[in-house]
């Protein structure tokens, strides 16, 4: 078995707003970028690491989604409860500070957790969870 | 003119931007729980009345967002007494309750005994653990896990947060995983008050 992980997808409920944080803010590369208005499928990823890439794609878009389930979704999205990513950079202080200058929802600042780890925590336009982790 | 998906839209996005505020809330609880926060804090950064504010976190979230405060203090309070070099007077303060009654109430009923209880406890714990791995030196594995500090202190976490003998297995888990199912059980599981899922 010869497998690597090669896209994972987060949900956006802005297609614009979403591509700025991971463009401008996080600094990754775009990749791809199909679709049009809300159905916008924007594929980006850290720059030298050309195997791995986040897909943000628009929510619920499976026709087999029910309208109820459609609604929870986007209300746990903006809510706060449904997407989340663990990211990792070797220098979290200086990666925390680029982030919060951004004029990006901060949840948590570079804490040492008791768990052995130390990390950061932020929100995306789209309500999801971007928590960053020191590599060490 | 007003067609009625019109309408409905409308409602949609207000219902979400609501949500989304009440996201910011809890946020920065999360953020500030450490700082002298209170309900009322909380409700004029958003402009909202505490009491509103109160119910709608509710709705959301399953608790106040008072009771959602202090489960975080508790929670840090918890990994702060694991550590063992701080008292309970100190660890209460440290995570930003002003009465050491109110902290020990809250922190018995979450956690299931008193933080001076649980201090000693989790002492009594790391001696032990730490026997038990002289008494099983040869086994490499034990042995790889007490090199890395980060894995023995999540296997530490997961034996002290939960009881000894349901204890979750943490070794492997992302740390910020790790924290959610070593978390303090709530007292209610969140309704988000709409039809469950089909």
């Amino acid at each position: 078995m010869d497998i690597t992980i090669h896209t994972s997808a987060l949900p956006h409920d802005d297609p614009d707003a979403s591509l700025a944080f991971y463009r401008d803010v996080l600094g990754f590369e775009v990749r791809g970028d199909v679709g049009q208005g809300r159905m916008r499928w924007i594929t980006v990823g850290p720059a030298g690491q050309p195997d791995t890439s986040l897909l943000l794609a628009p929510p619920a878009a499976d026709p087999g989604i029910t309208e109820d389930e459609r609604r929870t979704i986007t209300a746990m999205m903006a809510k706060g409860t449904y997407g989340w990513i663990l990211l990792a950079t070797r220098d979290l202080d200086a990666t925390f500070e680029k982030v919060q200058a951004g004029d990006t929802e901060v949840v948590q600042e570079p804490t040492e957790q008791p768990y052995g780890i130390r990390d950061c925590a932020f929100r995306d336009p789209a309500g999801n969870l971007v928590r960053i982790q020191e590599l060490r | 003119m007003c067609q009625p998906e019109w309408r409905r839209a409308r409602v949609e996005a207000q219902r979400l931007a609501d949500l989304a505020r009440l996201r910011r809330v809890r946020d920065r609880i999360d953020r500030e729980y450490a700082q002298p926060l209170n309900v009322e804090a909380l409700a004029r950064g958003v402009n909202m009345s505490a009491g509103h504010l109160s119910r709608q976190f509710r709705a959301a979230y399953g608790e106040s967002p008072y009771a959602y405060l202090m489960t975080r203090r508790i929670e840090r309070a918890a990994a702060l007494l694991r550590r063992g070099d701080l008292s309970v007077t100190e660890v209460c303060f440290a995570v930003g309750c002003a009465s050491l009654g109110t902290f020990t109430t809250r922190f018995t009923e979450l956690v299931g005994m008193p933080p001076g209880a649980f201090r000693r406890r989790a002492a009594d714990a790391q001696t032990s653990n730490a026997h038990r791995a002289d008494t099983h030196g040869a086994d490499t594995r034990r042995a790889g896990a007490r090199e890395g500090d980060a894995s023995a202190d999540r296997a530490d976490a997961a034996r002290t947060a939960a009881d000894a003998d349901s204890a979750v297995t943490l070794e492997g888990m992302p740390a910020c995983v790790a924290k959610q199912v070593t978390r303090p059980v709530r007292k209610r599981e969140a309704d988000v008050g709409e039809k469950p899922l089909a």
